[in-house]
């Protein structure tokens, strides 16, 4: 037995060097594609980032999979400045130190911009490495404030803060409510921005906050409790900064127990009409402050639907259509400068940071957005309510 | 009245963890492992019966007969191939490795085939429930159904296990492999009907978890497992009738600790309440007093 | 026999020590790849925590599967130090007082929560580890600390109710954890945290207090009836377990500059991770504990070129190896290969 176990650990730690050798040799192996990809014409290299597999998989591949339909439109269409883009993405599992390690996995595949990470706690982990790096990294939903900490990340979707001052003022100006009831996730960083925010925002207006429930990512099962509370509490209104998933039970669970007031959601809640089997009828009245909406019928987005729709046989979400602008603010940018491929990583970052300040860029999730230099986008929210199953705008 | 409400919700949290609860203690107290898979068997059934149903258009009765057969023979497979080969392993905990492999399996294969994306479920239960005090109290009719079928399931097992030779044969196995073996008793047969018994509860308990939470997803059957598990440890490990008691108690202190002292911190308050009952009663609510010898 | 358990031990040191030169030879040659950098980190720490479960579930022989929650209080204890005296504090003695800090903290949970524990039996033991796991987690979940000119606020309700200065910052802010902790770990100080957990692991092992903690572990009242200290014995292990774990969480926080007390890192699935890295390698082999850890942990990153099947084959290939590893009928198998080997 003795013997056996000296013989396992002597294969473990050949296995273990044999895997350090494979490591490096996909390293030497990564360079030597770019160099061969440098001598028959160059390419841009872009990366994402997100979780594709885990309970949050639904919004890492949405994320992914429209990055890598808006490169391919790109590519068909000639490329950015007569240059193609190859396109790598990466698993994080929605943990940060795994985002870091698929992050360094494309550094080595030649990464000269990132595109992600999709969620916000791995966006921050993230840009840590890439300020050291100077990468351009251009997060489509890494939504808390401390995403865009450097000057070298830039978002396209709406800040958490700005979603919770948004929603309070909304509705505020258009007296939705007298009395608001919250749920919110409390063990979810989006979530948790947003709530607080909110209440903070609330202050004065003309309704009041009557009750603040939580729920956490072990305990979204069931939430007759967070219902009923607000119920009791005479809430006509329920503001929900959640994502579309446990926001599609919280739903069905206020239509069993009888309760029926206004829901208010922000971005997240986008997509909960594509849930598979879903009663949209259940959603009917529910308003949401989005930037994007799947069933829009300007040309943009029923390509980008279609197209998505027909490549992964899913509707694209608002995490899918904040990733494919994304891709096209970097080559709205990269053109604006005239960047090459054959630049460095971090005099095209110096490019397109530059560039991003300077233009306006037209997309899914907005006709026209701008940024000032903290990263952080300027553009409108649209507030949508849901009638016969389908958005229709709210004003 | 607001109080009567909450108990009631509890009940149907309850009714639904201790449904799972009974499926995870037939293999627990029996094959004397830790399944870390049942959440996942639950989840397969899940999936076999939203498929089917969406197939014959809602025709959700042959769903589930279809799900109780194919989680069967998952079951009988999974035993087979990757717990029983580490059956007399030189650590108990070489199956336990085993059985979350075999989860992280089920849960990446379904991520494949089915995407990440929730689907929402059809309730197999189209009964509205009661509707008791002029409206103001509700029960739903799938809480009235898991509870019926859960106290259906409880007799059926408790008659099984004492009254028929299968069952006295599992009693055996649990209480000593080695005297089952000598006493003629086929140890690896037991054990797979064991399992056999217990993914098919594990069809059922899903049919019933995603007709009362209608969101389905690669993931939907862990937390509810390691749930039950504890349920089932509160219960007194191996004991059907604790599962049962434990599985309820735990819904109606989730509920009730949500709604009086803190919906973030109910996680804690339920697992603090069962470190203070096991310090109570080690060996759980209904659990046997084993006295040790030298 | 006592000489060969000493040969052992250096055998484990020699071990780490070659694997740090070879690493530190390729980085410094360029040989090594950003992604193989960015993993030598988290391999340090991971390895330590197996070590530190090791000791629990190998050595003390009680299964723990909520180990997870001492690194998380090593983490957050350390990294609100940190945040607090990055501008007081020089790195280097900042970093130590850290060290020290995480410890401490983790080293007073493990005693604090063995008391109930460690008087309860087997599985029922290992469920109220989980459960002390999952009350950790959730209860840092709930903590909101901030900092400004009027000294320290505390909420459990949210980051509203501090009541704090405009110009005062939130250090914890609940489930946003603590953002921006210095990134003060690297593979060296990774290394010397593991070397100087073999040293006291082992050194405890072969001790009389190591062979007391084992007697206990093999026939607890047998131990007893010999006038073995049982309680003493087994607090003393498992304190120290969790300080170690304790001091993982500090690499951990340290190396990361996100720290939320979320399931992915802390829940019960990460423990298990560890316990899987505890079980491959080998119940009570403590180098068994570290390769493992490094393979395990390197496993799913190495297969990263194989996208959305990366975890589907990770899960075969660890159920293959603990059937190779663990069924007493492939181990019967494999001797007899052995010793046909042998014979021809």
């Amino acid at each position: 037995m003795k013997k056996f176990k000296d013989l396992l650990s002597v294969t473990l730690v050949s296995a273990m060097l044999a895997g350090t050798i494979a490591g490096c040799g996909n390293a030497t192996e990564a360079t030597s594609t770019e160099e061969s990809a440098q001598a028959d014409g160059a390419v841009f290299k872009i990366g994402a980032i997100g979780p594709l597999t885990g309970g949050a998989a639904a919004y890492g591949n949405a994320v992914c999979n429209a990055a890598e339909l808006a490169v391919d439109e790109i590519n068909a269409a000639g490329g950015i400045n007569g240059y193609q883009v190859a396109y790598s993405k990466e698993d994080d599992e929605l943990n940060a130190e795994k985002s870091v390690n698929a992050y360094n996995t494309l550094k080595d595949w030649g990464m000269q911009l990132l595109v992600g990470s999709t969620t916000s706690a791995c966006s921050i982990a993230v840009s840590e490495y890439t300020k050291q790096d100077n990468m351009f990294q251009l997060t489509p939903s890494g939504s808390a404030e401390d995403c865009v900490k450097y000057d070298n990340v830039f978002r396209v979707c709406f800040s958490d803060p700005n979603q919770g001052i948004a929603s309070a003022q909304y509705i505020d100006e258009h007296s939705l409510a007298t009395k608001v009831g919250i749920i919110y996730d409390s063990s979810d960083v989006y979530s948790n921005g947003i709530y607080q925010k909110f209440v903070a925002e609330s202050e004065g207006k003309n309704y009041e906050v009557v009750s603040a429930e939580a729920f956490t990512q072990d305990n979204n099962t069931d939430f007759s409790v967070q219902l009923q509370k607000a119920k009791d509490a005479g809430a006509d209104l329920v503001f929900l900064p959640i994502y579309y998933k446990d926001a599609s039970l919280i739903l069905t669970q206020a239509n069993t127990m009888g309760y029926a007031p206004t829901f208010f959601g922000v971005d997240g809640m986008d997509g909960i009409l594509t849930v598979e089997n879903f009663d949209t009828s259940l959603a009917e009245g529910l308003m949401l402050l989005t930037p994007f909406a799947a069933d829009a019928t300007d040309d943009l987005t029923v390509n980008f639907v279609t197209n998505y729709q027909e490549k992964y046989g899913e509707v694209p979400n608002q995490f899918a259509a904040d990733a494919y602008d994304a891709v096209y603010i970097i080559k709205q940018a990269l053109e604006a400068k005239g960047a090459t491929p054959d630049m460095s990583v971090s005099d095209i970052c110096e490019a397109v940071k530059s560039a991003m300040t300077e233009i306006e860029a037209t997309g899914l999730t907005s006709s026209k957005m701008t940024w000032d230099a903290s990263g952080e986008p300027n553009k409108e929210p649209k507030a949508v309510v849901i009638k016969d199953g389908a958005y229709v705008s709210a004003d | 009245m607001s109080f009567l409400t909450y108990l009631i919700n509890g009940l149907s949290l309850g009714s639904i963890y201790a449904i799972i609860a009974l499926g995870y203690t037939m293999v627990y107290g029996i094959a004397k492992m830790l399944n870390f898979a049942h959440g996942d068997f639950i989840m397969v059934g899940c999936y076999v019966i939203f498929t089917v149903s969406g197939a014959l258009s809602g025709n959700s009765v042959v769903g589930i007969i279809v799900a109780i057969v194919l989680c069967t023979l998952l079951g009988i497979t999974t035993e087979f191939i990757a717990y029983r080969p580490l059956r007399g392993a030189a650590s108990p905990l070489a199956v336990l490795i085993t059985a979350i492999g075999v989860s992280y399996l089920l849960e990446n294969v379904a991520l494949l085939i089915f995407g990440a994306d929730i689907k929402s479920f059809t309730s197999v239960i189209s009964w509205e429930g009661l509707s008791l005090a002029g409206g103001q109290l509700k029960i739903q009719g799938v809480t009235i159904v898991t509870i019926i079928i859960s106290l259906v399931i409880l007799l059926v097992l408790q008659l099984f296990i004492n009254k028929t030779k299968q069952g006295q044969a599992m009693l055996a196995v649990a209480e000593d492999k080695g005297a089952a073996t000598l006493m003629g008793i086929n140890v690896n047969k037991t054990i797979m009907l064991t399992f056999a018994i217990g993914s098919a509860l594990a069809a059922i308990a899903g049919a019933l978890l995603c007709s009362a939470y209608p969101s389905l997803s690669p993931y939907t059957g862990a937390m509810p497992g390691i749930k039950a598990f504890v349920a089932a440890v509160l219960g007194g490990i191996g004991s059907i009738p604790g599962a049962m008691i434990g599985g309820l108690l735990l819904g109606i202190v989730e509920i009730l600790s949500k709604t009086y002292i803190s919906s973030q911190l109910s996680d804690a308050i339920v697992f603090g309440i069962l470190v203070i009952v096991l310090l109570v009663k080690p060996t759980g609510i209904l659990g046997k007093v084993i006295q040790e010898k030298v | 026999m006592k000489s060969k358990k000493i040969r052992d031990n250096y055998i484990t040191y020699a071990v780490v020590i070659l694997a740090y030169i070879i690493f530190q030879i390729l980085a410094s040659t360029g040989h090594l790849s950003s992604h193989m950098k960015g993993l030598l980190v988290p391999m340090t720490y991971y390895a330590v925590i197996a070590v530190a479960l090791n000791l629990c579930v190998g050595i003390l022989g009680e299964l723990s599967i909520g180990h997870c929650g001492f690194m998380c209080i090593g983490a957050f204890t350390s990294a609100f130090f940190s945040k607090v005296t990055e501008e007081s504090i020089p790195q280097a003695p900042r970093f130590i007082l850290a060290f020290i800090i995480g410890i401490a903290f983790a080293a007073l949970f493990g005693f604090l929560i063995g008391i109930p524990v460690l008087r309860l039996k087997g599985d029922y033991l290992a469920i109220v580890t989980l459960a002390f796991g999952e009350i950790i987690k959730n209860i840092i979940n709930a903590f909101y600390i901030g900092v400004d000119s009027n000294g320290i606020h505390f909420s459990m309700k949210n980051s509203m109710e501090l009541g704090m200065d405009p110009e005062g910052e939130v250090i914890v802010n609940g489930a946003m954890g603590i953002t921006g902790t210095p990134h003060d770990a690297n593979f060296t100080i990774g290394i010397i945290v593991l070397l100087l957990t073999l040293i006291v692991v082992q050194n405890l092992v072969n001790s009389r207090d190591g062979r007391a903690i084992m007697a206990i572990r093999d026939n607890y009242i047998a131990a007893e009836a010999t006038g073995i200290n049982v309680t003493r014995y087994k607090m003393m292990a498992f304190t120290i377990s969790a300080a170690i774990a304790g001091a993982a969480g500090v690499l951990f926080s340290h190396n990361i500059t996100t720290l939320t007390a979320s399931s992915q890192y802390f829940g019960y699935n990460a423990s298990i991770m560890i316990l899987v890295y505890v079980v491959l390698g080998g119940i009570g082999n403590i180098r068994g504990s570290v390769i493992a850890a490094c393979i395990l942990y390197m496993l799913p990153e190495l297969l990263r070129g194989l996208n959305t099947y990366r975890m589907l084959i990770y899960s075969i290939v660890l159920i293959v190896m603990m059937i190779v590893n663990w069924s007493p009928k492939v181990i019967d198998y494999r001797k007899k290969l052995v010793a046909g080997f042998k014979k021809g």
